[in-house]
């Protein structure tokens, strides 16, 4: 099980959950879980979206495994200077 | 002057890294003979120059280019019909109109046509004789205007994201983004102190030396080969490829020695034009940026407005900070509101608060990145109520501080938890440093601020060869801005064990090496790094099966030491690098290996920063006199470099906070686009800033490296401002802190207190 958090802006979409357990070993497994809980969460994290795995902040990681009992934030995708 | 945070664990001997040899392209530099955007010269070459919207806000409704064409010596006219429709997502669309307009200009500088002549005098000429009439549109400059209700619209279909619901009108607002923690009514009625206060910064430019230059030469086969100057010439590749409906593998880019970047060469404005420029007249075609050009229509960084109330207790802890902020976008939408609010309060663990930001777009150039895009604006708004804080509570700014400051495992307001920083570092740095204690003079004040970027990691490529002689040769495609050459030859040198001097790092073109992301986010050192030392590992491992041939053994009992294949138990006099490399073509012929990577391991950066200035109570004039910053390198793997990299963040930031603004008339047109009336800080204007390496390392880079480049920008305009209010008793809330300003808060209070 990994646990989910959501940011202030999509709690729009969860009911107001703040986080959630889910069973998902990788982003897209986890995208796929997410959406058919909440509907539009996919396409809502489907572009400029970067995905933190404990901690660690990661851009295009879809294909990313997600160790057990991680957690996962999601983040608007960055530009450095 | 460097500090580790555990000798015992931070000098683990190595003989390359963290020295400080000349940097590779040294020699080229100071002799002139580097090339740089506007250096290339090619036989037939055209020269450009672009057609510019002299409107904040207008309809296009014709263009004439007859009397141009007709001009002897005319080879090419070019306008938003030469290209196609735009394309992709919004973004790239926006980014296609950005390039040229079409049905409309957004702001003053927008291209509208590019004509290429035999010389640029005939190009000018043909630029006047283009006929282009307008539809004058009422315009919006600030986010207030933009925001009002009624204003006039950018975008006839903007609809603002981030509501729920969706808005059903559009407007200029592009965005809005949340973040948000625990109960915030509970937090203020914990607090002791609250300060409530409202910021707001000018659009300020990267300011970097270099103009924009690019040279096109377009040949019959429908391909292009493009020199130019840039922050990552495989993103202007690609951006390219958008605006001008290519394959990007039609283009060919080769990297330009680059006069400074900041984030402002991270994006395309020239290529595109000279490509179809090129490719309509047959012949090379150079376009080169005046500098009004420069400031007019290339992304400076958002002004802002932002509002803050943050509250503490007596124990100095604060309880509660409610954020409303605004960026502009400038033409298009796409300020760093998101990163401005992820970071605003990252330095510090506070368990109630609300930060609401909105990206808003106005009749001014597009915003591009710059150092830390987004950081300083809110910064300079939470590090200045911060101060205030402190001081109404009777606490030391920097106890204050680290009473407040995030650690590994907490977390950030963002949302996840921090790794390993070294936050809690810079601020010990600065508050052991003697500067923190030393006395001051009349008329002057001391202030401190902290600041906080994510950096990045991204997609690198490296090729490492080894040559017949035993040198080696490392290709990136990395443009190199801050001393990358150094320092991936370092850690290629230490990688093989073999002298600095031996190893030739070079930066490739989009057809050698493969791709690399822009140079900016502070990743270079770390994300390339990565990539150079994966390869060199990977040509070690060569080596080593090679010596294992050679000598008839198991590769296990070859072990590879000080730039030489061993065996294990000394039975075989050892094999150089030279010795394996002569020998390559009986082991299985010549020695190279790559590696591409999506960088992982990313170090969060902190720095803090002291300031001390003197202001003239007659003028409002500010002068510096003593700055020391302290920041968290992890491994500095170049000292000289990364010293370069904080006190250049500082230096910029001063100019920020001190003099740098674009002014605008009220017909929306910019009133200083030149370095005589956009006054950045040169030499002479400042004193030495004391750079103090701090060394964290990062647990998630080889050599512990995290990204030096940007978050010396973050602290100083609160640093700066805090000081000024410690020297003058007046709190200033509107940058820059310029001397009319000043002195008018001196003579006639400010409207903070």
């Amino acid at each position: 099980m990994v646990r989910v958090f959501f940011s202030a802006g999509l709690r729009s979409l969860t009911g107001g959950a703040t986080d959630i357990e889910v069973e998902a070993g990788t982003v897209k497994r986890l995208l796929a879980e997410l959406d058919a809980r909440y509907p539009g969460m996919a396409e809502r994290l489907s572009e400029g979206t970067a995905v933190a795995i404990n901690g660690e902040i990661i851009n295009d990681a879809l294909y990313e495994p997600i160790p057990d009992g991680a957690e996962v934030h999601f983040l608007e995708a960055l530009k450095g200077g | 002057m460097t500090i580790a945070d555990d000798p015992a664990t931070t000098a683990p001997g190595y003989k390359w890294v963290g020295t400080r040899p000349i940097r590779p392209d040294g020699f080229e530099k100071v002799t002139g003979r580097a090339r740089f955007g506007a250096d290339l010269m090619l036989a037939g070459m055209l020269e450009g120059s672009v057609l510019r919207s002299p409107h904040a806000h207008a309809r296009i409704t014709s263009i004439d280019t007859t009397k141009a064409a007709s001009i002897p010596g005319v080879k090419a006219i070019i306008t938003g019909a030469d290209f196609p429709e735009p394309a992709g997502n919004p973004t790239d669309q926006d980014m296609c109109r950005n390039a040229i307009a079409r049905d409309k200009v957004l702001y003053e500088g927008h291209v509208v046509a590019a004509v290429a002549a035999t010389s640029k005098r005939v190009a000018n000429q043909a630029l006047a004789a283009i006929e282009v009439t307008y539809e004058v549109l009422p315009h919006v400059m600030t986010v207030d205007e933009a925001m009002a209700p009624g204003a006039v619209l950018l975008h006839d279909n903007m609809i603002t994201k981030g509501v729920d619901p969706a808005p059903t009108e559009p407007s200029n607002v592009a965005s809005r983004v949340v973040y948000q923690r625990g109960e915030l009514d509970k937090g203020f009625a914990d607090a002791d102190v609250v300060v409530e206060r409202t910021f707001t910064t000018k659009p300020v430019h990267q300011g970097y030396i270099e103009p924009h230059a690019a040279v096109a030469d377009t040949t019959p086969d429908g391909r292009s080969t493009v020199w130019c100057s840039s922050q990552g010439h495989f993103a202007m590749r690609a951006y390219s490829a958008k605006v001008l409906g290519w394959d990007p593998s039609r283009l060919k880019v080769i990297p330009a020695e680059i006069g400074g970047g900041f984030g402002g060469k991270t994006t395309i404005y020239l290529e595109p034009l000279a490509v179809r420029l090129s490719q309509k007249a047959g012949r090379p075609v150079r376009l080169v940026m005046g500098r009004d050009e420069v400031f007019k229509a290339t992304g400076p960084a958002s002004a802002s407005k932002v509002k803050i109330k943050m509250g503490a207790n007596k124990a100095g802890e604060i309880t509660a900070a409610e954020l409303w902020m605004a960026y502009e976008a400038g033409a298009y939408p796409g300020s760093a509101i998101g990163a401005g609010s992820m970071t605003a309060l990252a330095p510090y663990n506070i368990p109630h608060f609300i930060i609401e930001g909105f990206d808003v777009v106005v009749n001014k150039p597009r915003v591009y990145s710059y150092r830390a895009p987004g950081a300083p604006q809110s910064a300079f708004a939470v590090e200045s109520v911060v101060d205030e804080l402190a001081h109404k509570l009777g606490i030391d700014p920097i106890d204050f501080r680290l009473k407040n400051a995030v650690e590994e495992g907490m977390q950030a307001p963002y949302g996840p938890k921090y790794q390993k920083i070294g936050f809690r570092e810079t601020l010990e740095a600065i508050k052991n440093h003697p500067h923190y204690t030393a006395p001051l003079g009349p008329n002057q004040g001391r202030g401190v601020a902290a600041g906080f970027w994510f950096n990045a990691g991204m997609n690198s490529s490296a090729v490492v060869h080894v040559n017949e002689d035993g040198n080696v040769t490392v290709v990136t495609g990395s443009p190199d801005i801050g001393g990358s050459r150094a320092s991936m030859a370092l850690m290629a040198a230490e990688e093989f064990g073999i002298d600095y001097d031996r190893v030739r790092p070079l930066v490739a073109d989009t057809e050698q090496v493969g791709f690399n992301d822009v140079t900016g986010g502070s990743r270079v050192t770390l994300a390339t790094g990565a990539a150079v030392v994966e390869a060199c590992r990977k040509v070690i491992a060569d080596l080593r099966g090679r010596a294992a041939k050679t000598w008839d053994v198991p590769v296990e009992q070859v072990e590879w030491v000080d730039g030489q294949a061993q065996h294990v138990d000394g039975s075989q006099p050892p094999l150089s690098l030279a010795a394996i490399a002569k020998g390559w073509a009986r082991t299985g012929g010549p020695i190279s290996a790559a590696a591409s990577l999506n960088a992982r391991g990313v170090g969060a950066g902190f720095s803090t920063q002291i300031v001390d200035v003197e202001v003239d109570p007659d003028t409002g004039h500010t002068q510096v006199v003593r700055y020391t910053t302290a920041q968290d390198a992890g491994r500095a793997i170049h000292p000289s470099y990364v010293e370069g990299q904080l006190q250049g963040g500082v230096v910029q930031g001063i100019g920020w906070a001190l003099n740098e603004e674009y002014v605008y008339r009220a017909d929306g047109t910019m009133d200083n686009p030149s370095f005589l009336d956009y006054r950045i800080p040169v030499a002479s204007d400042l004193p030495m800033i004391d750079a103090v390496i701090v060394e964290v390392p990062n647990p998630g880079h080889p050599y512990g490296v995290r990204g030096v480049g940007e978050v010396g920008i973050v602290p100083p305009l609160a640093a700066v401002a805090n000081a000024v209010a410690a020297a003058t008793g007046q709190r200033f809330t509107d940058l820059p802190l310029s001397p009319p300003r000043v002195l008018d808060g001196i003579l006639n209070g400010t409207d903070a207190n």
